[in-house]
């Protein structure tokens, strides 16, 4: 089986600072990785080097494109990479009004990608909208409303559902429930497991929190300043930790 | 002669921004960044077209301004001076006589020969702004032809009026390829955007110069369900009769009395002296004001 | 069916002075189709670790653990994810959750995960609840409120859904009533009957002696304990 993202040896340096170096990885379809690691270290600049915006200065990002299988996509062109960034990607912000128009109404927040890839027919792209809230749990008599006057766990779900319209292949989560209560959490991750079955999507979830991996994971991978020090299945990672950094990770967990 | 250069811009200036023109004739709709100059009047009173209008001026040429499709309201009426003034070119209010015309939010409705340039002041030439606030990423969408956006803005119109109410400013693509702002003419005027003429597009405060070479294909954005319709007030010429040409809406009195009244004069003008009588309106006599 | 050949496990606690405790060495053990096999020992020997050894929720040191061609020991992540989904059950004593998903959607997660269309997944689901009495109206609510029993039912539920080959069970019968415990253990006659391979921890030494075909001390491999 062909992995749908293959990373090799990817390294991000901000000056003498390292952002993240040494990163390779296989993902294949309908896999989930977590990324975790304390803040600084370097876990969202290797999303960022991965989803394409930000360019490593080392090594390579292969992606199994559609027509031509596996291509760098790191040396593709900008049009080509910008056409994956709106079609076969996903990426979801942790503050949705980084992924929203806000002065856009939810359905045209969700019809965007469909009109960015030459939908022109406004009753098909309206009932595609309906679908895609209804799939995120957001009623039909919102599809009018901007953002603006959704709740914070509705606004993630907006910017789920507009991520998804598309049927991507891979989806990059960016702490995708922080900045959320607990129980708008709960459902936000019940929504994503189902999504990610339904679709087969593959996803790259960058946390701090061990509890959201550990749902929503297969594997893991920890990052300590730069580096990946771990990998593994998500539960033996956490289960049965061996470098000293994830001990102590896995160990300051508050239990409840 | 007046005191002035010759259309009041000096040369220099003048060839810069007819090199902007140039180029901006040689890519349909693309929009040319020019070094725009102070003008003797404040931005949003057609610093841009002025600019344009004094860049392809001759002395041979015979001027025309509208605004709103009138040539006596009192920004048409100042511009016209300004050139009769720094260019002492002729001026006229006959569209079919003006070699250059200078025009504010409309197309005249007599059609426009190989041999006229219609120069347009433009307010805001980005038509994806509204929606995409930066201007890096509006240029790399320019680029790359992602013009998903401006459809979502035609979406949204329709989502919250039931049909899509753009009436002014309404976007096109010209020649297949870049998405343009044809300036706040109304949507009625656009199916006129292919012409004989050259049109020149001056934006003066956003310092950018486009282009429509003559006979290009200009086609207005919309969707297969709900296909562009340039509309206008249903309803006849109170004055002249037209049943074609673009209305304005005239409140006459306290008690909601209101007449239509074709917007572009020399129009309105030319078909009552050849006759032509509307519902209110009067035979045409030479000396009426 | 499950093959345990020479593993050795340990533990290095970085975080406390690098300490490196020795859990296990050189054991071996081979269950095949249709057997059950009990672990024994006394507490701390190591049951539950190899247990988790087997299940690849902890690395193996050395040896090969075979379950069908895979060898859990050294097998890529990916493959002991396929390997779970559909080859390998593990009933723990413990159920995790996603907080709000219903206990019946629990249940089915398995057969949806190996393509079981969602209506069949949902009445096979909603068969194996009533068949371990949970009433028909906790079904739609999250079994993280329930107690410890039925949350233990739900978890067996969960584990016999779907009819791997090759079966954990961790102290199946544990906090259950006696109706329930006779109905787990039917369950599991019913998958040796279909030929999985079952290892169990039973503390419960009747159901123990009812349902193990033969016992495998641990104690023999564990450091310091070996006799």
């Amino acid at each position: 089986m062909t992995p749908l993202l293959q990373v090799e040896n990817i390294a991000k340096l901000y000056g003498a600072r390292i952002g993240c170096t040494d990163v390779s990885f296989d993902l294949y379809p309908g896999e989930v990785m977590g990324i975790v690691g304390e803040s600084g270290s370097g876990k969202s600049t290797l999303l960022n080097c991965l989803a394409g915006h930000l360019t490593p200065d080392r090594g390579a990002v292969r992606f199994d494109t559609r027509a031509d299988g596996l291509r760098d996509t790191i040396t593709m062109s900008e049009p080509e990479r910008r056409m994956l960034g709106r079609t076969d990607w996903a990426f979801v912000h942790q503050h949705a009004r980084d992924g929203l128009r806000m002065n856009v109404s939810a359905g045209g927040n969700v019809g965007e990608r469909l009109m960015a890839v030459n939908a022109r027919h406004y009753g098909d792209i309206r009932a595609e909208a309906i679908d895609w809230l209804g799939r995120v749990e957001i009623t039909e008599d919102r599809i009018d409303d901007r953002p603006t006057a959704f709740s914070g766990g509705m606004q993630q779900r907006l910017q789920i559902a507009r991520n998804l319209v598309t049927g991507p292949r891979l989806v990059f989560m960016d702490e995708p429930t922080g900045g959320l209560d607990v129980s708008v959490q709960a459902r936000l991750l019940d929504l994503l497991r189902g999504l990610v079955r339904e679709m087969n999507l593959s996803a790259i979830i960058v946390t701090h929190d061990l509890a959201v991996v550990r749902l929503l994971a297969d594997r893991l991978m920890v990052m300590k300043d730069g580096h990946v020090i771990e990998t593994g299945l998500t539960d033996q990672v956490l289960d049965d930790p061996q470098h000293a950094y994830t001990q102590l990770l896995v160990s300051s967990v508050l239990q409840v | 002669m007046s005191d002035y250069n010759f259309a009041y811009l000096d040369e220099q200036t003048k060839r810069m921004i007819r090199r902007a023109i140039l180029k901006g004739l040689a890519i349909p709709g693309y929009q040319v960044p020019f070094a725009s100059r102070e003008m003797p009047m404040p931005y949003g009173w057609g610093t841009g077209g002025v600019q344009v209008s004094a860049a392809v001026l001759t002395p041979d040429d015979t001027f025309k301004v509208i605004d709103q499709g009138a040539d006596d309201t009192t920004n048409a009426v100042s511009i016209r001076r300004f050139f009769q003034k720094t260019a002492g070119v002729a001026v006229t209010e006959a569209t079919s006589q003006a070699s250059v015309i200078q025009t504010r939010h409309r197309i005249p409705e007599e059609e426009l020969r190989a041999d006229q340039i219609l120069v347009y002041q433009v307010p805001i030439p980005e038509p994806l702004r509204f929606l995409e606030p930066s201007e890096v990423e509006t240029r790399k969408m320019h680029a790359l032809e992602e013009y998903g956006l401006m459809h979502v803005k035609l979406y949204e119109d329709i989502s919250q009026h039931g049909d899509i109410a753009t009436a002014y400013a309404y976007p096109v693509k010209v020649e297949g390829r870049y998405v343009m702002d044809p300036s706040p003419i109304p949507k009625f005027d656009n199916p006129k955007l292919e012409m004989a003429g050259i049109q020149l597009f001056g934006a003066g405060r956003e310092q950018r110069i486009y282009a429509i070479p003559p006979y290009t294909q200009v086609v207005s954005l919309d969707f297969d369900d709900y296909p562009f319709q340039p509309t206008k007030a249903d309803h006849a010429c109170d004055l002249c009769g037209a049943t074609d040409s673009y209305l304005d809406e005239l409140i006459v009195d306290d008690a909601g009395g209101r007449m239509f009244m074709c917007s572009d004069t020399d129009y309105c003008t030319s078909r009552r002296k050849d006759g032509h009588v509307g519902a209110q309106g009067v035979p045409y006599k030479e000396d009426a004001a | 069916m499950i093959s345990i050949e020479n593993v050795s496990k340990s533990f290095v606690l970085h975080n406390q002075g690098a300490a490196e405790i020795s859990v296990m060495e050189g054991a071996s053990l081979t269950v095949a189709a249709g057997e059950c096999v009990a672990l024994v020992g006394a507490s701390g020997a190591g049951k539950s670790t190899l247990m988790r050894m087997i299940y690849g929720n902890y690395l193996t040191a050395s040896g090969r653990i075979m379950v069908g061609d895979v060898d859990v020991a050294t097998a890529a992540p990916r493959e002991i994810i396929q390997l779970r989904r559909d080859r390998l059950g593990y009933v723990s004593q413990f159920l995790r959750v996603v907080p709000r998903v219903s206990t019946l959607d629990v249940v089915a997660e398995p057969l949806l995960a190996t393509g079981t269309p969602h209506d069949a997944a949902k009445s096979q689901a909603q068969d194996l609840l009533a068949r371990l009495n949970i009433p028909q109206r906790l079904w739609q609510l999250s079994p993280t409120t329930f107690s410890g029993g039925e949350q233990q039912r739900v978890n067996i539920a969960r584990g016999f859904a779907f009819p791997y080959p090759a079966l954990l069970l961790d102290e199946p019968t544990a906090s259950l009533d006696p109706t329930n415990r006779a109905t787990v253990l039917a369950m599991i006659s019913e998958a040796k009957a279909r030929g999985a391979a079952i290892i169990g921890i039973f503390h419960d030494h009747a159901a123990r002696d009812e349902i193990c075909d033969r016992q495998f001390d641990v104690t023999e491999f564990t450091p310091g304990l070996a006799a």
